[in-house]
C-alpha cells in the first residue's frame, strides 16, 4: 500500500524552515511567528521553571532538620512565597498553551499562523514587563505573604506586594491574548476540511483552557487593582480595620484562582491525547468523551471555588453546595483516565521518553486526582486543610499532572520544533529520575500532612524529622533528573540526529510538514485524508474514518 | 486505636475522631482498589502491547458506549456516597451541643491567648480543660488570620479580625496535645502552636483551684525566667544577645539607651519595659518592625514585675 507508506513518512525537505529563513537576534525580538513566538516562550516558561524549581530544592532544604537549617523564617517565608509565585503565574499558566499551544494548534489545524500575529507578539513582550516586576518586587524586599495574599496579613506587609500585584496584574492580559487569540484562531482560521470534530484533542484543551483564560484572568485583574487600592487608598475593602471584610478577598482570589487550576491541567490532558495515541499507534477510546469532558471541566471549574474556603467562616449550606460540585467536576477528569488507559488497549505502545513521560503522568496525577477526593469530603477536609496532605495533592496535580505533560509533549514535539533528535537513553534515565525523585519527594508529604504536620511552616516538631528528611532526599534525585534532561536536550540543539518529518510515525497533520516547518507551515497543504488518530487506516489498512 | 496512631493517622482523642477516620480509610481503601485496577490495567497494556518488529497491526474498537456510561456512573454513585458521609460528619462538628463549656482563644501574632471560664487571667499557649466534656471555643484573632488546629481531635477553624468563629469538640482521652495555627500568618507563623492538656474532672478542679501565680517565697526573676517561656516572649526575643529574631534582645538591654523608630531614644527602666508590654507599638525600636502583640490581660501586675527583675539579670 504505496499511498499508507507515503501518509506514515512523508519525505519533505526541510531545507529552508523557520528558524533559518531569517537570521539574527533581531529577527526573533520582531517576529510574528507562532512558531518563533512559541520557541521563545519555552524558553523563557523553562528557565522560569528552573529558577522555581532552584527555589524548591531552597525550600527542602531548610526543612531538612527541624529549626534553622540555612536560612531564617523571613528569608524562608519568601523563597516559598517566590517558588508558589513564579511556578504558578510565569511557568505553568504559560508552560503548555503559550509555548507548545502556540507552535503545534495552527499548524494541526492547517493555519498558516494564529489569527493576530502581532497580538501574540505583544502577549509575550507583556509576559516578559511582568516577569521585569516580579524581580523588582524581589529587589526591593521581597514579599512574604504566600502566593495566595490572603488580607490583612498582605495590606499589612511592605511596598514590595505592590509590584508583585503589577506584575500579576500584566501577566493575567499576557494569558487573556493568549486565549482571545487561540479562539479566534481556531474558530476562524481552521482549515474547512477540518471538522470541530476531526481537530486533535489537544485543540479541544487549548479550547476549553482559552475560555478560562479570557473569563477568569480579568477577576485576578479586578483582585489585585482592589487589593493596591486598599493599601494605597485605604478604602476598607478586605481590611477589617477599615471595615473590610477579609474573607471577600478569598471569594474574589479563588473565583480565578480555582478555574485557574484548570488553565493549568486541561492543556496537559490535551498534550496526554496526543501522546498517548502517537506512540501507542492507537485511535484515541472515546474521542467525544474525552472533548466534551475538557468542555465541562471548563464549565464545572468555575463552580467550585468556594472548597478552599471551608474553614473560612463560609455557612454549612454553601459548605454543602461546594463539596457536591467539587464531586461532580471529578467525573470528567476521572472519565479522561480511563479513555487513555483504554488506549493503550491492543496498541503498538512505543516506550519512548515522550511516552515514558505520558504514564508517568497517568500514574502520578491518578493520584493527584484520587487525594482530591479526601479534600472535597468535609469532615475529613477539616482535619486535612491546609496541612502538608494539601500541599502534596496539589503537586501530584501540577507537577506530576501538568509538568510531567509538558515533558511528554516537549520530547514528543522536540523533532518537529527544533528539527533534531534529542539522545533517547540518556532521556530515559532522566526520565526515571524524575518520577523516582518526585515520589519520593512528595508520598512522604501525604503523611507528613495527615499526621498533622501544617503547611507554610518554617519549623516543625521532631516527630515529623524523618519524614522531611526522607522528602529532602527526594528533591535531590528530582533535581538531578530535571538537569540531566536539561542538559541532555540544549546538547541535542547542535549535536542531535536530523529529524525526518514523521520520526513517531504519527497521524497529526504536523507530520506532513518537514521538520522544522517552513515559515508558513506547510509549502502546499497536503490532501487531509484521515483524522489525527486514524491509526486504522495508516497502519491497519481500514478506510479513513471521520468522527 | 494505639497511642501513636496508624501510619496515616494521629491518635484519636475526640468524639468525633472514629467517624471521620473511617471515612478518611474508606476512601483511602477506595482509591487503593480504583488505582491498582487502572495502572494494572496500564503496566499490563504496557507490557503485553509493547511494540515489537513483524507484529502486524490489528484493528481494535475505540469507542464502546455502555463501557464509558459505566465509568461514568459507577464513579459518580461511589462519590456521592463519599458527599453524604463527609456532609454529616461536618455537621456534627458543626452542631456544638448545649451544655459546652465556654473557652474564648485569641490568635494573635504568634500566640495563641486562651480563655477558661471562671479563670481570670488568661493562659498563652496552653488549654487545660476536662475530658469527656464539651468544650465549645469562640475563636476570634487580634491581627491577620489564624486557624486552630488540633490533630489528635480532628478539628480546625479559621480565625478572623472581625468575627467570631465556633468550633467545639469533646476529648476522650487525658494528656497532652499539640495544637497549631495552620493559617499562613507571617514570619513566626511556625511558632504559633502549644498544648491542649487534659485532665480528668477531679483534676481539672484541682487547677482551677489553685493559685497559678508566684508563691510568696519565690524570687522574682526566677519566676520571671519561668514567664519568659510560658508567655511565649522567647518566641521573639532571645537572652543572647542574638539578633536573628523578629524583636530586640535582652541581653544587656536593662539600663541601656534604646534608639526608637521615630527617631528618638529612650531609658530602658521599669515604665518603659512595662508599657512596651502593655502598649508595644507605642515606642518601637529602630531597625523593628511594630508586631509585637499587647500583652493586656495576659500578664498580672506581679507577672510584669517578675518579668522586668528577670531582665535586669541578663547583663
Amino acid at each position: 500500500m504505496a499511498t499508507q507508506v507515503e501518509d506514515i513518512n512523508p519525505d519533505i525537505p526541510s531545507d529552508v524552515n523557520y528558524l533559518n529563513v531569517t537570521k539574527g537576534l533581531k529577527s526573533w525580538l520582531t517576529t510574528h511567528d507562532h512558531k518563533r513566538i512559541g520557541v521563545m516562550y519555552l524558553y523563557s516558561v523553562m528557565a522560569a521553571f528552573l529558577v522555581g524549581g532552584m527555589l524548591a530544592l531552597a525550600i527542602r532544604l531548610e526543612l531538612l532538620s527541624p529549626g534553622q537549617t540555612v536560612m531564617s523564617s523571613e528569608t524562608y517565608n519568601q523563597v516559598f512565597t517566590l517558588h508558589g509565585i513564579i511556578m504558578i503565574f510565569l511557568f505553568i499558566i504559560p508552560s503548555i498553551p503559550a509555548a507548545l499551544g502556540n507552535f503545534i494548534m495552527p499548524l494541526v489545524i492547517g493555519a498558516k499562523d494564529v489569527a493576530f500575529p502581532k497580538l501574540n507578539l505583544a502577549s509575550y513582550y507583556i509576559w516578559v514587563v511582568g516577569a521585569i516586576f516580579t524581580i523588582v518586587a524581589i529587589i526591593t524586599g521581597g514579599v512574604d505573604t504566600g502566593w495566595t495574599f490572603y488580607t490583612p496579613q498582605s495590606i499589612r506587609q511592605s511596598g514590595s506586594v505592590i509590584w508583585m500585584g503589577l506584575g500579576i496584574f500584566i501577566l493575567g492580559f499576557s494569558s487573556i491574548f493568549t486565549g482571545l487569540n487561540f479562539l479566534v484562531t481556531m474558530h476562524k482560521l481552521r482549515d474547512p476540511k477540518i471538522g470541530w470534530f476531526d481537530m486533535p484533542l489537544f485543540c479541544w484543551a487549548i479550547y476549553g483552557t482559552a475560555l478560562i483564560q479570557i473569563l477568569a484572568t480579568p477577576v485576578l485583574a479586578i483582585t489585585v487593582l482592589l487589593l493596591a487600592a486598599e493599601k494605597i487608598f485605604q478604602v476598607g475593602i478586605f481590611n477589617p480595620a477599615l471595615g473590610g471584610d477579609p474573607v471577600l478577598f478569598q471569594h474574589f482570589f479563588w473565583f480565578y484562582s480555582h478555574p485557574a487550576v484548570y488553565i493549568m491541567i486541561l492543556p496537559g490532558m490535551g498534550v496526554i491525547s496526543e501522546t498517548i495515541t502517537a506512540f501507542s499507534h492507537k485511535p484515541i477510546f472515546g474521542y467525544r468523551f474525552v472533548a466534551f469532558s475538557s468542555i465541562a471541566i471548563a464549565v464545572l471549574g468555575f463552580l467550585v471555588w468556594g472548597h478552599h474556603m471551608f474553614l473560612s467562616a463560609e455557612s454549612e449550606f454553601s459548605t454543602m453546595i461546594f463539596s457536591f460540585l467539587t464531586f461532580f467536576v471529578a467525573i470528567p477528569s476521572a472519565i479522561k483516565i480511563f479513555n487513555w488507559t483504554a488506549t493503550l488497549y491492543k496498541g503498538s505502545i512505543a516506550l519512548t521518553t515522550g511516552m515514558l513521560y505520558t504514564l508517568a503522568f497517568l500514574f502520578l496525577f491518578s493520584i493527584g486526582g484520587l487525594t482530591g477526593i479526601f479534600l472535597g469530603a468535609l469532615s475529613v477536609d477539616v482535619h486535612l486543610h491546609d496541612t502538608y496532605f494539601v500541599v502534596a495533592h496539589f503537586h501530584y496535580v501540577m507537577m506530576g499532572g501538568t509538568v510531567m505533560a509538558f515533558l511528554a509533549g516537549i520530547y514528543y514535539w522536540w523533532p518537529k520544533i527544533t528539527g533534531r533528535m534529542y539522545p533517547e537513553n540518556i532521556s530515559r534515565f532522566a526520565c526515571l529520575l524524575v518520577f523516582i525523585g518526585f515520589n519520593v519527594t512528595f508520598l512522604t508529604q501525604f503523611v507528613v500532612g495527615s499526621k498533622g504536620m501544617p503547611r507554610r511552616y518554617y519549623d516543625y516538631l521532631e516527630q515529623f524529622a524523618p519524614l522531611n528528611q526522607f522528602s529532602t532526599f527526594g528533591s535531590w534525585i528530582l533535581g538531578a533528573g530535571i538537569l540531566i534532561a536539561t542538559v541532555s536536550l540544549l546538547w541535542s540543539l547542535k549535536n542531535g540526529q536530523k529529524a525526518t518529518a514523521n520520526p513517531w510515525g504519527a497521524a497529526g497533520l504536523e507530520w506532513k510538514t518537514g521538520s522544522p516547518p517552513p515559515l508558513e507551515n506547510f509549502h502546499e497543504l497536503p490532501e487531509i485524508k484521515h483524522g489525527p488518530y486514524d491509526y486504522d487506516y495508516l497502519y491497519g489498512g481500514q478506510k479513513p474514518t471521520r468522527h | 486505636m494505639n497511642g501513636a496512631g496508624t501510619l496515616q493517622l494521629p491518635p484519636q482523642a475526640s468524639t468525633v475522631a472514629a467517624d471521620i477516620d473511617a471515612l478518611y480509610y474508606f476512601i483511602f481503601w477506595g482509591c487503593a482498589i480504583a488505582f491498582i485496577l487502572v495502572m494494572g490495567g496500564m503496566f499490563f497494556f504496557m507490557a503485553k502491547y509493547r511494540r515489537r518488529e513483524g507484529v502486524p497491526y490489528k484493528p481494535s474498537p475505540s469507542h464502546n458506549t455502555p463501557l464509558e456510561v459505566t465509568w461514568t456512573v459507577v464513579p459518580f454513585l461511589l462519590l456521592m456516597v463519599v458527599f453524604v458521609w463527609g456532609f454529616k460528619g461536618y455537621m456534627d462538628l458543626h452542631i456544638t451541643p448545649a451544655n459546652a463549656m465556654e473557652y474564648s482563644v485569641r490568635g494573635k501574632q504568634w500566640l495563641w491567648q486562651v480563655n477558661t471560664p471562671g479563670v481570670s487571667t488568661a493562659s498563652v499557649n496552653e488549654m487545660v480543660v476536662p475530658v469527656n466534656t464539651p468544650i465549645k471555643v469562640l475563636l476570634q484573632s487580634d491581627d491577620v488570620i489564624h486557624s486552630f488546629f488540633v490533630p489528635d481531635f480532628r478539628v480546625k477553624m479559621d480565625a478572623y479580625p472581625n468575627q467570631y468563629t465556633t468550633m467545639w469538640f469533646e476529648a476522650t482521652k487525658t494528656g497532652e496535645f499539640d495544637m497549631y495555627c495552620t493559617e499562613y500568618c507571617g514570619t513566626e507563623h511556625s511558632q504559633m502552636f502549644g498544648k491542649v492538656i487534659v485532665k480528668t474532672q477531679a483534676e481539672f478542679e484541682e487547677w482551677m483551684g489553685q493559685n497559678t501565680g508566684r508563691q510568696e517565697d519565690q524570687d522574682p526573676a526566677e519566676y520571671g525566667e519561668g514567664l519568659f517561656v510560658s508567655k511565649t516572649c522567647a518566641t521573639c526575643h532571645s537572652i543572647d544577645g542574638s539578633t536573628a529574631l523578629t524583636g530586640p534582645s535582652f541581653k544587656g538591654l536593662w539600663g541601656s539607651q534604646e534608639s526608637l523608630a521615630d527617631g528618638s531614644s529612650v531609658l530602658v527602666d521599669e515604665n518603659y519595659l512595662r508599657e512596651s508590654m502593655l502598649e508595644p507599638n507605642a515606642k518601637v525600636v529602630a531597625g523593628y518592625e511594630g508586631v509585637m502583640p499587647t500583652f493586656t490581660g495576659l500578664l498580672t501586675d506581679d507577672d510584669i514585675f517578675c518579668l522586668i527583675e528577670y531582665i535586669k539579670t541578663l547583663q
